[in-house]
């Protein structure tokens, strides 16, 4: 079977072509860290990077990410330290049951580099556009449901205002 | 999910598979959800993943050509450097979430399945699953159904905000069909009216496979693509309007317009345009405008609120659009835009 990368690690893909990538985190690698939320692409637990992009895993049928590249929360820290966004997490106290934090880490990191990257956000149309409505409007697809808003937000801004 | 085999899309060169049970998979983003519902069920799954020239986005002097695989996030980066394409840029970054947008793709938006919640409910009738079986949205819960263009088997609404600027726009679909041919289909003319056969929902054959979107390049007004939804991201419209517009002297010269998640199919607002073409703009021509929108309107209870909601966000839109063409004679594209 053809290869796939997850954290820097080549694995072959899985046989049965129903198999999601979520399933496959779990099921096949145990790599928990991307959660099973909604399983229908509207809740954002599982979120993950695809070739540096997020996406949600339990929308991707793995075959058809031959020859991709996916890092997940595992993928997200190096070996010595935390990276600044898990670190600013535990600063801001933004988790409470935490089952959220793993996609909403994918997500702050990739958001990190959209606006780097200068990507459209539809506040950009808006008459009252602020950069903190902005950050809110790209973290909408990662739902909180113990409303941990707030904290999670203070911490992906922090990390943004200090790169 | 029901077990399906995989055709990669370069060893299909046959489309033309015997049964109606073989689809197209690009981002997936709507097709894996139907499959996990079996609401889908295909024996044969076509995989676009590896259709690498159906990546780009190109330009000549009249058109922009935009591949079927382009992902929405790509398309929105694309159409906000170029304010002629505003409309979609604006439709585009309204719609879903970064997440989505990164994988789903300009041809699947364009093909996606409405969200009825009965269509989703498979322990419900729904004459769009199962033809004949009935129509379970109709005196019940259908505060999200449409307005225009039902009929008594279907009155499920198209929720793609894309489309609707697609249809604004007058884009094109080029495609191919299972025994070799090209054509190319105006996105306006691409869908059918559900009448008895709700489950017929594009002119497409069988296994016609959209290779890209064409967008004429034509002289472009103030663009205003504005959703009303529940919440204020990462939700469906409740209804939408798409307009461009231009003004000369007071004098509409140039109008396109569509409407959103309020039919089975983005809206395309004809009537409406022609009324409004050469006539000096106010609001009490608005006004009037909205209700020549509207008069073929019916709601089915949970709905009868969009009738109300759409005449008055048309007005609004028709009356800022018309300020800003006022105050910026000759003005292209978004009215705000960073």
């Amino acid at each position: 079977m053809p290869d796939i990368t997850i954290n820097g690690r080549a694995y072959a893909l899985p046989e049965d072509p129903r198999t999601t990538l979520l399933d496959f985190l779990h099921q096949e690698l145990a790599m928990f860290g991307a959660k099973k939320g909604c399983d229908h692409g509207q809740c954002g637990a599982c979120t993950v990077l695809v070739n540096d992009e997020r996406m949600n895993a339990c929308l991707l049928l793995a075959f058809q990410l031959a020859g991709k590249t996916v890092t997940t929360i595992e993928g997200i820290a190096s070996e010595d330290a935390l990276h600044p966004l898990q670190q600013a997490f535990i600063d801001k106290d933004a988790f409470q049951c935490g089952y959220c934090t793993s996609g909403q880490i994918c997500s702050g990191v990739a958001l990190q580099q959209e606006l780097a990257d200068n990507q459209p956000s539809t506040l950009w149309f808006d008459e009252h556009y602020t950069r903190l409505e902005d950050v809110k409007e790209r973290l909408s697809g990662n739902l909180c449901r113990c409303g941990a808003y707030p904290h999670i937000v203070e911490a992906v801004t922090t990390v943004t205002e200090a790169e | 999910m029901k077990p399906f085999t995989v055709m990669p899309l370069e060893e299909a060169n046959d489309l033309r598979h015997p049964s109606g049970s073989t689809r197209f998979l690009a981002g997936g983003t709507n097709l894996v959800d139907l499959m996990k519902h079996q609401i889908e069920t295909p024996d044969t799954l076509i995989d676009l993943s590896g259709w690498k020239s159906a990546n780009t986005i190109c330009e000549d002097e009249d058109q922009f050509l935009i591949g079927a695989m382009v992902s929405n996030t790509a398309l929105a980066k694309f159409a906000y450097q170029h304010p002629s394409l505003s409309l979609l840029a604006q439709a585009l970054l309204s719609g879903a979430t970064v997440q989505l947008r990164n994988r789903a793709t300009t041809a699947g938006n364009l093909l996606q399945r409405t969200r009825c919640y009965q269509f989703y409910d498979t322990t419900k009738p729904c004459n769009k699953r199962e033809p004949g079986s009935g129509c379970s949205a109709i005196g019940s819960f259908n505060r999200i159904h449409a307005i225009l263009g039902t009929s008594p088997h279907c009155i499920a609404s198209h929720p793609s905000d894309m489309a609707t600027a697609m249809t604004a726009l007058d884009a094109s679909v080029n495609t191919i069909t299972p025994d070799g041919q090209t054509r190319s289909i105006p996105v306006r003319q691409l869908y059918k009216l559900p009448g008895d056969t709700p489950h017929l929902e594009t002119w497409l054959q069988e296994n016609e496979l959209i290779v890209n979107v064409s967008i004429p390049k034509h002289s472009a007004g103030t663009q205003v693509y504005k959703k009303v939804r529940d919440r204020s991201s990462y939700a469906f419209a409740l209804v939408s309007v798409a307009c461009d517009m231009q003004l000369k002297d007071g004098i509409i010269t140039d109008v396109r317009l569509a409407f959103g998640s309020v039919g089975p199919h983005p809206w395309h607002a004809q009537s409406t345009e022609s009324f409004l073409k050469g006539k000096t703009a106010t609001a009490a021509l608005f006004e009037e405008a909205a209700e020549i929108a509207l008069s073929p309107a019916q709601g089915f209870g949970g709905n009868d609120y969009k009738i109300p909601m759409l005449k008055r966000t048309l007005i609004h839109v028709l009356q800022q659009v018309a300020d800003h063409q006022s105050a910026q004679p000759g003005h292209q594209g978004a009215i705000y835009a960073r």
